[in-house]
């Protein structure tokens, strides 16, 4: 295999794995605060709806009745993804910390109501059968070309990594990265982090300690809102779907959950548990049939090897993952 | 109670069945790409509007939204005693030869598979004939001698396009490499351009410079990353060359809507053939898009060696190998 050949793989494993990894870091916020989310497929897939939209009619010309704008539309886009998501954050937040409602079936609620409602909507305003009108020019994201990438193209070994491998991807792949050590300093070098795990932990020491549960919890869920709604805007802005097509997260936030519980909900880890699963689907594209002379691999074999994976892991690989101790359980006030 | 509320229920669909009879309104199921995926599905949409514009006659449909529907889909359009039914898939085979049987008055047509009832029209498209014309024109266009192609599924029906493009781009460049790629494995291959860009990007590195997608929407995301990257596409069933002017080479156009179109106005007529229906290269059922967006990317050169490959085709003087026939493809 070329050394060309494993960047060009690690890179396509690199925007890959990028929306789930934002999604991953938002359950990790979910999850540590005692919330469970399997809704991020949910949240992803409204955000990447309301990015497209947005971004479309920001674009769209003033006599078609858009808001005629010539740049920064993806980053209206990215604008309405966050806000439509944290608006479902909000609702699954109110239903399981303020209600105590069940924390799993509120996320299947949300699953259900962005599945449905994005292409009823999409239907409604753009007459494509819910998906958005094609983006072009500045209502996506193009590839940033770091600094110097040019130049030290030639350069052996490190050249090709700076410049196939690290630069050229668009902005919200480098948000993203730069979400782990956040988070990772956020968790566990803040105070607001320290809070954040002990309310997942034992919520009752909090409270004891004078410290708000409830806040706290709809804090972690806000920020999980943020981050879904940045995956989906990198969905349909990031990508070349360049809009917003039914069902396009195709399933990503739970993977992004099992890559999650794979991490054992640490920030870092979970950067290499979604670079795994990027790899292994980047690989499974590029090599859809592997000749090991005796027989062939085949194409299906490679292309459920993500979910496979998902299972053997999950089914035990990683020893003992526990999450966190109050997780699922709504907090009720001693009186 | 209950049973006396379902035999209700059962009677007044009954009622409900023959008076809806009357009125005979064709109706078509659209598979899980969805009804505006501007390939196939649209296409069998653009020619039940056709007919709706030429005679006036409302048609019914129904968009699948999963694979448990297709039956379900088909009885119920059947019960309510729409003529003809039309479904554009392969996926409907099983569901269709179970139905079929139990509406032996009703007209079915099947666009895309072989359902063997006295009721049933099985429309079959010569995919590979129109796929090996596109193929020559991709050989002809590429600079780098590699070509690629992006199916949705490993199936014959794909396959067939994938076997006809390579059979045209060898007989154009005899050196011609040909890279092949699937999107998935279930229905959300037709739908995922996510994936398809990928798979786009990974053959473009591999040194293809022209692409034909067949895999329905998916195809959304291939156009984009050619037209990205510079590169040149290849759209399938619609004409797509309008989806990214300049980097969408041509498309491998299949008549779809001509086989929605004949299936509705033939029932009209009193004039509906169950049986086969071949739609190939001599009755125009497949081709490729020439229009104002693709111009000027088809030469002279090239306009004139397809033409002359689609006088041998029809004349029978070339004959494209079908990878339907027995699920192998001649060459590599």
């Amino acid at each position: 295999m070329e050394f060309s050949t494993i960047i060009q793989i690690l890179d396509s494993a690199v925007r890959l794995s990028t929306p789930l990894l934002l999604a991953c870091l938002a359950g990790l916020y979910s999850e540590r605060s005692g919330i469970f989310d399997i809704g991020l497929e949910g949240k992803m897939l409204a955000g990447a709806f309301a990015a497209g939209a947005m971004s479309a009619y920001a674009g769209m010309p003033v006599t078609e009745g858009g808001l005629g704008m010539t740049w920064g539309m993806a980053w209206m886009g990215v604008l309405a993804a966050v806000a439509v998501s944290i608006v479902l954050a909000m609702i699954h937040g109110f239903a399981s910390i303020t209600l105590r409602g069940n924390q799993l079936i509120s996320g299947v609620a949300i699953n259900f109501f962005a599945a449905g409602s994005t292409v009823l909507i999409g239907q409604h305003w753009f007459r494509s059968g819910g998906q958005t009108p094609p983006l072009s020019g500045a209502q996506r994201f193009g590839p940033i070309n770091l600094p110097f990438a040019d130049a030290v193209k030639d350069v052996p070994f490190l050249g090709p990594i700076y410049e196939g491998l690290i630069s050229g991807h668009n902005i919200l792949v480098y948000i993203a990265i730069a979400t782990v050590p956040l988070t990772s300093w956020l968790l566990f070098r803040t105070r607001f982090g320290l809070r954040l795990r002990a309310v997942g932990e034992n919520p009752g020491a909090v409270d004891t300690a004078g410290i708000s549960v409830v806040r706290q919890r709809y804090a972690a869920v806000l920020i999980a809102g943020i981050l879904c709604g940045l995956a989906g805007a990198y969905l349909s802005l990031g990508t070349s779907a360049a809009g917003f097509v039914k069902d396009m997260s195709a399933g990503k936030g739970f993977i992004a959950l099992a890559a999650l519980i794979f991490a054992k909900w640490r920030p870092r880890a979970a950067l290499g548990a979604c670079l795994l699963f990027g790899l292994l689907e980047a690989i499974g594209n590029r090599y859809q049939s592997i000749d090991l002379g005796a027989f062939v691999v085949p194409v299906q074999f490679m292309q459920a090897l993500p979910y496979i994976l998902t299972v053997v892991i999950l089914a035990g690989f990683i020893g003992k993952a526990i999450p966190p101790a109050a997780g699922g359980e709504p907090y009720v006030k001693e009186r | 109670m209950k049973i006396i509320k379902t035999l209700f229920g059962a009677a007044a669909l009954a009622t409900a069945a023959t008076t809806a009879f009357a009125q005979a309104n064709p109706a078509i199921i659209f598979d899980l790409g969805g009804k505006f995926d501007k390939s196939f599905n649209e296409s069998s949409f653009e020619g039940a509007e056709k007919f709706k514009a030429e005679t006036g006659i409302e048609y019914r449909e129904f968009e699948l939204q999963s694979d448990a529907q297709r039956e379900q889909a088909i009885r119920r359009f059947a019960q309510q005693g729409n003529n003809p039914v039309v479904m554009a898939g392969f996926s409907f085979g099983t569901a269709l030869d179970v139905v079929a049987q139990e509406f032996p008055d009703t007209s079915f047509v099947i666009i895309d598979m072989v359902v063997d009832q006295p009721n049933v029209r099985s429309v079959l498209f010569s995919a590979h004939e129109g796929s090996y014309l596109v193929g020559m024109l991709a050989s002809m266009a590429s600079e780098t001698g590699t070509v690629g192609f992006i199916g949705g599924m490993d199936i014959p029906l794909i396959s067939q396009f994938g076997c006809g493009y390579t059979q045209g781009a060898r007989a154009a460049n005899g050196d011609a490499v040909i890279l092949q790629n699937s999107v998935g494995t279930t229905g959300a291959a037709w739908n995922d351009p996510v994936k398809g860009g990928e798979l786009a990007m990974a053959q473009f590195e591999q040194g293809a410079d022209v692409i034909f997608v067949a895999a329905g929407g998916t195809g959304r995301g291939v156009l984009q990353a050619a037209a990205d990257s510079g590169n040149l596409a290849i759209g399938v069933d619609s004409n797509q060359n309008y989806m990214q002017p300049g980097s969408v080479l041509t498309s491998m156009v299949k008549r779809v809507d001509e086989a929605v179109y004949n299936a509705f106005s033939d029932v009209n007529n009193g004039e509906f053939t169950a049986g086969f229906n071949i739609m190939n290269l001599s009755n125009n059922g497949v081709g490729f898009a020439l229009d104002e967006h693709n111009d000027a990317l088809v030469t002279d050169d090239m306009r004139a060696a397809v033409a002359s490959a689609t006088a041998k085709i029809i004349s029978g003087e070339v004959v494209v190998y079908d990878f339907m026939s027995d699920n192998t493809c001649p060459v590599e």
